[in-house]
């Protein structure tokens, strides 16, 4: 027991490792605060775009989509962060998640806004161009809102999904939380800052688990 | 010709040459190959298992002993909300101070299979809530025992609904195979980063990611058609 204690709740090295896995939950938030808009945005032009009803529209986009989400994520980091020098072109670990996570998820939002404007009902943009609004108008006031608030929950699970998977930044040497807490446990041989990240983890993402939780029991009770 | 068009030419050739190698994926071929082969055991082993225990898990939920499923409730949110890279990292560096050293492909086999479980638990505890609490009474007023009715009246319609989302989880978790790459487990991306290490050249990582859609496209695709099939939403 003592042992396990020193190995992973060691409160020395826990008071050592703080500041570095301090700027490491910075460098965590920072990277979510870049990486969520860009995949929205991405994903929200894909969602429009698949709206289109012609077929050289529709099947490149299809295409797209499932490429991205057949790619492990962490080999498209791989392939930006290790191929593209060989063009002469290095991006750096920041920027290289920035674009990896952009395309991977401009995918996963895409679907998921998709399924969004495909369930509010066609008569509402009819109503919505009736009174004057343009066709841009009425996807921003009219559709886009009742399209959010309806994939909501899918929305939030993608975004959980998103904050962790910034954890990937280590293998590139972004200096996030696990990246930071490696460092710390590779210079302590000591567990005790990898238990911190994880804590740490739990504690920022624990609420949106436990809402997305009610609402995905929400979304399906009485189906039957 | 124009200088231009020759620069260019020359330009597509020295990019040819640089990702798309001949030599180099011929040589590094096996490797990949290998890599694959490690890739589906290791996702074969996380479906089967992951979605295996989730199951039991939210059977055993459904028997509704408090202290029980508060445990069941706090390890599901708990590995809901870890990235499933510190897992890896946490059982793979963490364990050996512990008295365990765990390989790569275990670390990275019981970190997903773990999360697998956690996220199908949710799937198909959210399936059985699902079930309208007449169907229960009806069930038992016909005289079937409690295990009856989860197994003949509650499964059968609970599990419809979970396949969509199932399936999804499914693939984003068997995707993250590629993370035992940081626990030097040899599936496709570690074979293939070494390669490139080795020969000064990104072609072998042009062969992986074409390894993997090999693999995980025709996955998406039947995906693609389960979902259509049994819509989440109406």
């Amino acid at each position: 027991m003592e042992e396990i204690v020193a190995n992973f709740f060691n409160a020395e090295i826990a008071t050592a490792a703080l500041p570095l896995v301090a700027s490491g939950i910075l460098n965590t938030i920072l990277l979510s605060l870049m990486v969520i808009p860009l995949g929205l945005a991405a994903g929200l032009v894909l969602a429009v775009l698949a709206q289109s009803k012609n077929p050289l529209v529709r099947w490149p986009l299809m295409a797209w989509v499932d490429f991205f989400r057949a790619f492990p994520p962490l080999v498209l980091l791989v392939l930006l962060f290790a191929g593209l020098p060989f063009m002469g072109l290095e991006l750096g670990g920041f920027a290289c998640v920035a674009v990896a996570f952009m395309l991977n998820n401009s995918a996963y939002y895409g679907e998921v806004l998709r399924a969004g404007i495909d369930s509010v009902p066609n008569g509402q943009i009819e109503a919505a161009r009736s009174t004057g609004l343009s066709s841009t108008q009425a996807m921003t006031y009219v559709v886009l809102p009742q399209a959010v608030r309806n994939v909501l929950p899918d929305l939030l699970s993608n975004t959980l999904e998103v904050v962790k998977l910034t954890s990937l930044g280590s293998v590139v040497a972004v200096p996030e939380l696990l990246f930071a807490a490696r460092q710390a446990q590779s210079t302590t041989f000591n567990a005790t800052p990898i238990v911190m990240a994880a804590v740490i983890y739990y504690a920022m993402l624990w609420p949106l688990v436990r809402l997305l939780s009610r609402l995905e029991n929400r979304a399906l009770a009485g189906r039957h | 010709m124009h200088s231009g068009a020759v620069l260019a030419v020359a330009g597509w050739n020295k990019f040819v040459e640089t990702f798309f190698n001949a030599q180099v994926m011929a040589k590094y071929l096996p490797d990949i190959l290998y890599g694959t082969l490690v890739t589906v055991e290791l996702a074969v082993l996380i479906v089967i298992a992951g979605i295996g225990f989730g199951l039991v898990l939210a059977l055993v939920r459904a028997l509704a002993i408090r202290p029980l499923n508060w445990l069941i409730v706090f390890v599901v949110d708990l590995l809901r909300a870890l990235p499933p890279l510190v897992i890896i990292v946490l059982l793979y560096f963490g364990l050996p101070s512990a008295g365990w050293s765990p390989s790569g492909f275990m670390s990275t086999w019981l970190s997903l299979t773990l999360v697998l479980m956690a996220f199908s638990e949710e799937i198909f505890w959210a399936g059985i809530t699902s079930v309208h609490k007449g169907q229960w009474e009806a069930a038992r007023s016909t005289g079937l025992s409690f295990g009856q009715t989860l197994i003949h009246v509650v499964l059968p319609q609970a599990l419809r609904l979970t396949i969509a989302p199932l399936t999804n989880r499914t693939i984003a978790i068997t995707k993250g195979t590629a993370l035992g790459t940081v626990v030097a487990l040899h599936e496709i991306l570690g074979m293939a980063s070494s390669a490139v290490s080795n020969s000064y050249n990104p072609s072998p990582l042009i062969l992986g990611a074409a390894a993997y859609l090999v693999l995980f496209i025709p996955v998406v695709v039947v995906a693609r058609r389960i979902e259509t099939k049994f819509a989440w939403k109406k």
